[in-house]
């Protein structure tokens, strides 16, 4: 089963093939690029922490930070190193796990074919043994030290804390020192053989490529292995009620300027297709139109020294949770928060200015264009919105249409008291003297 | 590959890159002069000012509000240290209307935004606004102090401190905080004079535009031309190597931040340059060097090791993040794996796998607007063109010999340690 999508508008072309084993292959040739990028995605991440495993009829725990674990994991077999395979043919190669995926990349400008079946074979080879997960808890062990030491991830991950009482997003997803000691080999064959299905993945070609071989050569590859039968993944998550876990959480850390970012749980609504990425579209028009850089609150916390240029906002909506932050460095965190607050107060009070909403509109869509420069993006955000079922080059018809009334209609419900949290991050110096 | 062309204007040097490749035009300015502690400061903050307010648009949010409704269109001005120079880069990027339905000429638009950006700043009493100034001093003094929050940063501004106190390298293109605090209006006013009379300024335009177009819409610029020579070459002292220096320094961290600094001779316009490029792509540049090799995968001791090479200023600097109890081990084998690339312990197979892996680095940096200027202006910098065949052909060429070599040619100046109190040993 095989489609061509052609976004006029854009001038983009979409190739895509369901293989017989589940696994969906997309190609997005984009003309003149030295570069072909390629990002092996499966829907799989930090969050799923408790699921039934495949061929098992009881829900599992796994140790906090395994979906990352995993992946680096991933990199060695009986050979070796996989990034020593990319550095023979020329190829830069990595891996990212957020809350909901865990994705395999290369990029190169030659031996594609060769990088393209390397990064099929080694996804598709687990090889774990005693020695090597144990040796990787030492690295492991350091990302999670630097990331200690970051006060943006701090103020990030404390914010979800005080949001989430049960989910797992909460959780840092390379998990905590202690957690990973906990790890073992038959773990990370248990998430592998749940997660890593052709059914629960996609690759995701964009750049320097030829469609037709491109699917060609996946499917021969393909056609040489041998799957189990796909099950549905069966994942379970605990209810979370709408109200969040505390008002207030304070981080003393070793910085010059504290940060502050005030957060809002928003429930996962009840859509799917174009009415979700409508609706995801609509939020982000609205977070724009409040806390952008052309907004008046931007303009008013900035000149009265509330705020620099690292102030934003942030809006994810993803499987099984959603919420909106907002914040930055600031030399006063709790009037930053009063501030933010009382915009967002205003706001659902006294609506939204309607020539502001144009102007956004049209940010939006000039900035929506130059991400498209990039590969990177275009098969990232591809894969993204396809596991939702949903089409990247929808956005621009989408961003065109939405019209105040909707805009408007989802602030009350979104921000609300009892869904909020405020994180802050403070000078330690200042704490002990 | 893409070829930049020369535009034909009255005074500003204009290059201009024709392509259909994008859905976006990218602009960047650059304003190049030499980098010392007494305009760092000034400059800084002048790149901050002359965004916030142009005569036709006197504060950010109407600057920001004009430029959302051309489509998003962005502008970015700050300041960077390359080599011995400081230069500001003005960066704007322009949605392509060809993408946009009933969308406005945007390219001429934006030029000409650009140039009253540069030249038509709001200037009330002849001079820069208080309030602006206030405000973006009071930005840049926090982005300064903000540095120390970023501990990788923070080490790396450190080490570069004290590896080379006394040379102008030294001085972070910010500026120090004390300085920007007592900036005046006058003081301003007269380093954008003196920015504007004597500053070697080139405009990159890249995009889908053709030569005429550029040639046309640059014509609303009035800067003179200044002779190339103004600024460059500042003496790279070749410094005398004396002792190795250690510096420990302690923060209230849980990792441990090594980072070390080595000098070499070897800047972007020597012969040499390529074979350096390999020497550091094989030391630290990619995940089968041999930091990234011994220090993680090995001795599992860090999760990042590795080495960037500045070629502007010749040298080399390698970070690691490591336990603090580990210093003495990491700085072991961080050192011993230049000893090994000098003793040319390395087998022709990493020595290809490097070189492949420089050259694909290269083509990938060409794709990316901004990077592909960049590759420009870094031969515009250094008075040397190197042609993209020439250059992966002098990678391609490069043998045993060259590497170790260079790696006879690069010696440790400085190692710097930043870590917590508590485990001292």
């Amino acid at each position: 089963m095989s489609e061509t999508l052609t976004f006029e508008q854009v001038q983009e072309t979409v190739h895509k093939e369901v293989l017989p084993n589940g696994l969906t292959v997309l190609v997005i040739p984009k003309q003149d690029f030295q570069k072909t990028f390629a990002v092996f995605t499966t829907n799989y991440g930090s969050i799923d922490n408790r699921f039934v495993p495949i061929g098992k009829n009881e829900p599992v725990n796994v140790p906090d930070g395994i979906a990352h674990f995993l992946e680096h994991k991933m990199f060695e077999d009986e050979k070796g190193d996989v990034f020593q395979t990319f550095g023979e043919q020329g190829a830069s190669a990595n891996a990212f796990t957020s809350f909901t995926k865990t994705a395999y990349l290369f990029s190169s400008t030659q031996e594609v074919d060769k990088n393209l079946t390397t990064l099929l074979d080694f996804v598709q080879h687990p090889y774990f043994t005693d020695e090597s997960v144990e040796k990787e808890k030492g690295i492991i062990g350091q990302e999670i030290r630097m990331y200690d030491d970051n006060p943006d991830w701090q103020l990030f991950f404390h914010l979800l804390s005080s949001l989430y009482h049960h989910h797992p997003v909460k959780i840092d997803i390379a998990g905590t020192v202690d957690s990973i000691q906990q790890i073992s080999k038959e773990d990370l064959y248990t998430c592998y053989e749940t997660f890593y299905h052709p059914g629960n993945m996609i690759l995701c070609v964009a750049g320097n490529a030829d469609p037709a071989h491109t699917i060609e050569l996946v499917k021969q590859n393909q056609e040489q292995k041998t799957f189990k039968e796909p099950e549905p993944v069966e994942r379970v998550v605990e209810d979370e009620p709408a109200e969040a876990v505390q008002r207030v959480s304070t981080v003393p850390m070793s910085v010059n300027t504290p940060k502050c970012m005030v957060g809002y749980k928003i429930p996962v609504p009840d859509k799917e297709g174009k009415a979700l990425l409508r609706y995801e579209l609509t939020i982000e028009i609205l977070l724009e139109t409040l806390f952008g850089a052309g907004s008046d609150v931007y303009e008013s916390l900035y000149r009265e020294g509330l705020i620099d240029d690292s102030f934003s906002s942030e809006f994810m909506l993803e499987r099984s949770f959603s919420f909106a932050a907002f914040g930055g460095d600031t030399n006063d965190p709790d009037a930053l928060a009063d501030r933010i607050i009382q915009a967002v107060e205003d706001a659902k009070s006294t609506g939204i200015n309607e020539n502001q909403i144009e102007v956004v509109r049209r940010k939006k869509i000039g900035s929506f264009l130059k991400q498209l420069n990039s590969p990177e993006f275009l098969a990232n955000q591809y894969t993204e919105y396809a596991f939702f079922g949903l089409y990247l080059f929808d956005v621009i018809p989408l961003l065109e249409e939405i019209t105040m009334e909707e805009i408007q209609a989802l602030l009350p419900e979104l921000f609300q008291e009892h869904n909020r949290a405020v994180s802050r991050i403070t000078k330690k110096q200042e704490q002990s003297s | 590959m893409l070829e930049e062309k020369t535009v034909d204007s009255h005074g500003l040097d204009v290059r201009i890159i024709p392509t259909e490749k994008y859905k976006t035009t990218t602009l960047v300015l650059q304003i190049k002069t030499t980098l010392q502690r007494k305009t760092a400061a000034a400059r800084a903050l002048l790149a901050s000012v002359l965004q916030s307010a142009t005569d036709t648009h006197r504060s950010r949010k109407s600057i920001r509000r004009y430029l959302d409704e051309l489509y998003g269109s962005s502008l970015h001005a700050d300041v960077q240290r390359k080599g011995e120079h400081h230069v500001i880069s003005v960066k704007m990027e322009i949605a392509n209307e060809n993408f946009i339905k009933n969308a406005p000429p945007l390219f001429q638009e934006s030029v000409f935004f650009l140039q009253q950006v540069l030249e038509n700043p709001y200037l009330p009493d002849g001079t820069f606004d208080e309030q602006v100034i206030n405000e973006e001093k009071r930005a840049l003094i926090q982005r300064i102090q903000s540095i120390y929050d970023d501990k990788m940063r923070y080490a790396n501004k450190r080490l570069i401190e004290h590896m080379c106190s006394g040379e102008p390298f030294s001085v972070h293109p910010y500026g120090e905080a004390e300085d920007v605090e007592h900036l005046t209006a006058q003081d301003l006013m007269n380093e954008y004079r003196r920015m504007l009379a004597g500053d070697d300024m080139c405009l990159y335009i890249l995009g889908n535009v053709t030569t005429d177009e550029a040639q046309k819409a640059v014509s609303v610029f009035s800067v003179s031309p200044h002779p190339q020579d103004s600024s460059i070459s500042p003496e790279t002292q070749e410094k005398k190597q004396t002792e190795e220096k250690e510096v420990l320094e302690t923060d209230d961290i849980q990792q441990g931040k090594l980072h070390l600094g080595y000098r070499t001779p070897v800047t972007f316009a020597d012969e040499q340059f390529s074979a350096m490029q390999v020497m550091n792509g094989m030391f630290g540049g990619f995940p089968n060097s041999k930091l990234f090799i011994n220090v993680r995968e090995k001795e599992s001791m860090a999760y990042y090791a590795a080495s960037r090479y500045e070629s502007q200023k010749g040298i080399i600097l390698v970070m690691a993040g490591i336990e603090p109890g580990d210093y003495e081990k990491a700085s072991t084998i961080i050192k011993q794996q230049m000893e090994d690339i000098r003793g040319g312990l390395f087998t022709d197979e990493d020595l290809e796998q490097t070189k492949t892996m420089l050259k694909n680095q290269l083509l990938e940096t060409m794709d990316h607007p901004r990077g592909l200027i960049e590759l420009y202006y870094q031969q515009r910098m250094a008075q040397h063109r190197r042609p993209f065949e020439n250059w992966l052909k002098q990678i391609e060429d490069v043998n045993r010999e060259d590497v170790t070599d260079c790696a006879a040619r690069t010696v440790l100046d400085t190692a710097y340690f930043l870590r917590n109190e508590e485990d001292h040993t």
